[in-house]
């Protein structure tokens, strides 16, 4: 039992630490947001040469072989500046279903790319029917005499617009009508029969909708050997949430020092509004959730690998948990600001709707915890 | 990082096992499961220490030059999760976590000699004199007075919410010894004899129908000023040390996971209707089970912290806040579960001592008591208000 960092954790943490303060302020964020790409391709070049992109990548596909504790160091850091870079659609999403699910071949010609930081990746599988059921996938992909035809929609696929690959789900019909299974395909962009909407993205970034009338790809475009995907992407999908809250975690504690900062400063009735007791109640709260926050992406980084059901409830758990406690942070970060708050004069904002992006992000509080009820054997809604 | 325990750990959690095996009576253990109040009667919670003490177990905290069984934080830990675990009682807390560490760090030493080898073996029983009616979370306006008078104080005044005071021949106490201009400066730390002539103990209920809670009177008292913990005014001090102590210390996720599970159980029974289907009540359980995750692992991180000589600072005092919401939620839950049957009132204590079949399965019988008395936890040892006041002070810096 050991939940302190080691040295070379500590040493991740205080470069991801200085890289983003360095680097991430209001001004990159407003350039950004006028990107055609929503990220700086010269810095995902830099953090290629720091290592992070190779950082969770196995070892002999020239990765660093590093672990949800190293993802969500690095996750939390970017939290703290609002970093849009795609690290979630390539590295934590992209390279994780790779490693899981691709042929040895893919992996050989696919994971050195992510690493070097010359392919980017996106994971097409949110449908609007399906909500956030991972089972609930409509797009079908039929097999041709000379590989495969995809059809249907996809929508909120993060950073498409920018991904050399696309990962997109399908159903491929089983035999005589038998339910179909789920699939992986590895879309290039542009593709004759791909229309994509690209939108700016709430909190910074970009994703786009996709709609795909009968793509056509090859064989060797299918991932792996065409068993169904579906436990793949619910663990690759937990990992992405554990990684999603630590990156929460860092822009709780922003803005909970923001906003420390700020009813310290404030002054009100002749008096910090930090003198008032209902204002330190709710500072103190405050503190006290993101805290909780902390220890709930802790606990489902540390649980990433262990069997199905108790990873899916810790990152179940943790993803329900860190949504609300985020949401409380948020809004009470703005409230705390006053009107200034509800401006786009302030960072408040950008932080706020970040979180509400992160809560959305694969289900929200409501659905995790029903997902964690339904896996703990417990009656639930339908 | 990693969250499983060594394998000298897991032999140490064995044995704690298997000493539980061996000692826990299923009388003491159905006793326990029927006690609704925070604190296990001294008939269950004695018998406990007495089979701790004989193992060597009898005080986990305690250096071992006092009889501490000289455990790493996580044997402590372990020691917990597996008393809980098995339904173990509580034992006389007060003497154990509270005075204990008061002694060791500031008795004299025939103080120690006399009162710590009383507390592990069970002989001695405490009860706490902190508030008085008019002094809650103002702990330092306290007014009960000792005046010196030769080699003796004399004491009156009284002290109120005393846990077990009917069941206690010792007290400590915080006493006002001196005016001063700051009120901490003139309390005093003193061991008061219960059957010293001049003391007399009146019950209150509890809303759950519990006496657990007295108020005691003291009118003229004579003590030993031997008696006295360390200097005289600096007992508020020493009253300090051991607050937190009854904060922060506990390891409290595995009792909740426990209490959790009792009415998960219940859910789940033909008895409720399998309360369980309702899928509001499944959805809940989820909630609060989440919660007790989320607090195990801030316990761990402070554990962890602890194991590599770190202060874990600031989490340790958010604990307390959400261990007494979580016990309220859960205890709430509880009633829920068990429907029309929460309606049943049985007046009789302790319910393990019943000469009848209640008219609702046993097993339901502590439900609403604990629900009624778990509005205490969010009051005593400091009140979440004074909680969120300490937060804002020491965590923020406000």
């Amino acid at each position: 039992m050991d939940l302190t960092l080691s040295d070379e954790q500590r040493l991740l943490r205080e470069s991801a630490d200085r890289f983003v303060s360095e680097t991430y302020d209001a001004d990159h964020r407003r350039r950004q947001a006028s990107d055609p790409l929503g990220f700086s391709a010269a810095i995902w070049k830099q953090f290629a040469d720091l290592g992070w992109l190779a950082l969770p990548i196995p070892e002999n596909y020239g990765g660093l072989g590093g672990g949800a504790i190293e993802t969500g160091i690095l996750m939390e850091a970017f939290g703290r500046g609002l970093v849009s870079e795609p690290y979630l659609s390539t590295v934590v999403i992209g390279a994780a279903l790779i490693s899981e699910c691709g042929s040895e071949a893919q992996k050989q010609a696919l994971l050195p790319g992510i690493a070097d930081g010359s392919l980017y990746l996106a994971f097409a599988h949110s449908e609007r029917a399906a909500r956030f059921d991972l089972a609930k996938v409509a797009t079908t992909a039929s097999k041709t005499s000379d590989g495969w035809r995809l059809d249907g929609q996809k929508t909120a696929v993060l950073d498409g617009n920018a991904a050399g690959q696309i990962i997109v789900s399908a159903r491929v019909a089983g035999d005589n009508g038998t339910p179909g299974k789920l699939c992986l395909f590895l879309m290039p962009a542009g593709m004759p029969g791909l229309a994509s909407r690209d939108f700016p993205r709430l909190g910074g970034g970009r994703a786009c909708n996709l709609d795909l009338r009968d793509v056509r790809l090859p064989a060797d475009a299918l991932l792996g050997d065409g068993s169904d995907a579906l436990p793949a992407i619910e663990a690759v999908v937990d990992r992405a949430m554990a990684a999603l809250g630590a990156e929460a975690v860092g822009i709780m504690q922003t803005l909970l020092d923001t906003t420390l900062e700020y009813t310290k400063m404030r002054k009100q009735f002749g008096r910090p509004l930090s003198a008032n007791q209902v204002i330190r109640h709710r500072l103190a709260d405050m503190a006290m959730q993101c805290d909780e926050a902390r220890s709930m992406a802790l606990r489902a980084a540390l649980m990433v690998d262990a069997e199905p059901t108790a990873r899916s409830r810790a990152a179940s758990g943790a993803k329900a948990k860190i949504g609300k406690c985020a949401r409380f942070v948020a809004e009470q970060s703005v409230q705390l600001h006053g009107a200034m708050g509800v401006t786009e004069e302030l960072d408040i904002g950008s932080y706020f709707k970040r979180l509400l992006a992160f809560d959305t992000l694969f289900g929200g509080s409501a659905h995790h915890y029903r997902r964690h009820a339904a896996l703990s054997g417990r009656s639930i809604q339908t | 990082m990693d969250l499983t325990f060594s394998s000298e750990e897991r032999a140490f959690e064995q044995e704690v096992r298997d000493f539980i095996a061996a000692n826990l009576t299923p009388e003491i253990k159905r006793a326990t499961a029927l006690t609704p109040s925070v604190f296990s009667d001294p008939d269950i919670g004695m018998a406990w220490q007495r089979a701790l003490h004989k193992k060597g177990w009898g005080a986990p905290g305690w250096p071992v030059e006092y009889g501490g069984p000289a455990w790493t934080a996580a044997q402590r830990w372990i020691f917990e999760a597996e008393c809980a675990r098995a339904g173990t009682p509580n034992v006389n807390v007060m003497g154990v976590k509270m005075v204990g560490p008061v002694i060791i760090g500031f008795g004299s030493p025939e103080q120690k000699n006399f009162y710590l080898p009383r507390i592990l073996s069970g002989e001695d029983y405490w009860c706490q004199g902190y508030s008085e009616p008019g002094s809650g979370s103002d702990l330092a306006s306290l007014k009960t007075k000792a005046v010196r008078d030769g080699n003796d104080y004399i004491i009156n005044g009284t002290k109120i919410w005393t846990t077990h005071a009917h069941h206690a021949n010792r007290m400590f106490a915080l006493v006002r010894t001196n005016d001063t201009e700051r009120q901490q400066d003139g309390i005093s730390f003193i061991l008061i004899d219960m059957k010293s002539p001049g003391i007399t103990t009146r019950p209150i209920l509890t809303i759950g129908g519990d006496h657990e809670v007295n108020q005691v009177f003291f009118d003229d008292v004579r003590v030993p000023v031997a008696n006295r913990v360390g200097e005289e005014g600096k007992g508020w001090t020493y009253g300090k040390y051991l607050l937190e102590f009854e904060r922060g210390s506990g390891i409290a996720s595995a009792k909740l996971r426990e209490a959790l599970k009792t009415v998960s159980d219940l859910a789940e029974s033909d008895a409720t209707g399998r309360a369980i289907d309702d899928p509001d009540i499944g959805l809940r359980m989820s909630e609060i089970e989440v919660d007790i995750d989320t607090l195990e692992m801030t316990e761990l991180r402070v554990l962890s912290a602890l194991q590599t000589g770190q202060n874990p600072g600031a989490v340790s005092s958010l604990l307390k806040l959400r261990v007494s919401e979580i016990r309220q939620a859960v205890t709430r839950l509880g009633v829920e579960v068990i429907g029309n049957d929460g309606l049943y009132v049985e007046p009789m204590r302790p319910f393990y001592k019943l000469n009848e079949q209640p008219g609702i399965p046993e097993e339901m019988l502590p439900v609403v008591p604990e629900y009624l008395n778990s509005r205490a936890y969010t009051i005593f040892g400091g009140s979440s208000e004074i909680q969120r006041d300490i937060v804002a002070r020491m965590v923020l810096g406000l």
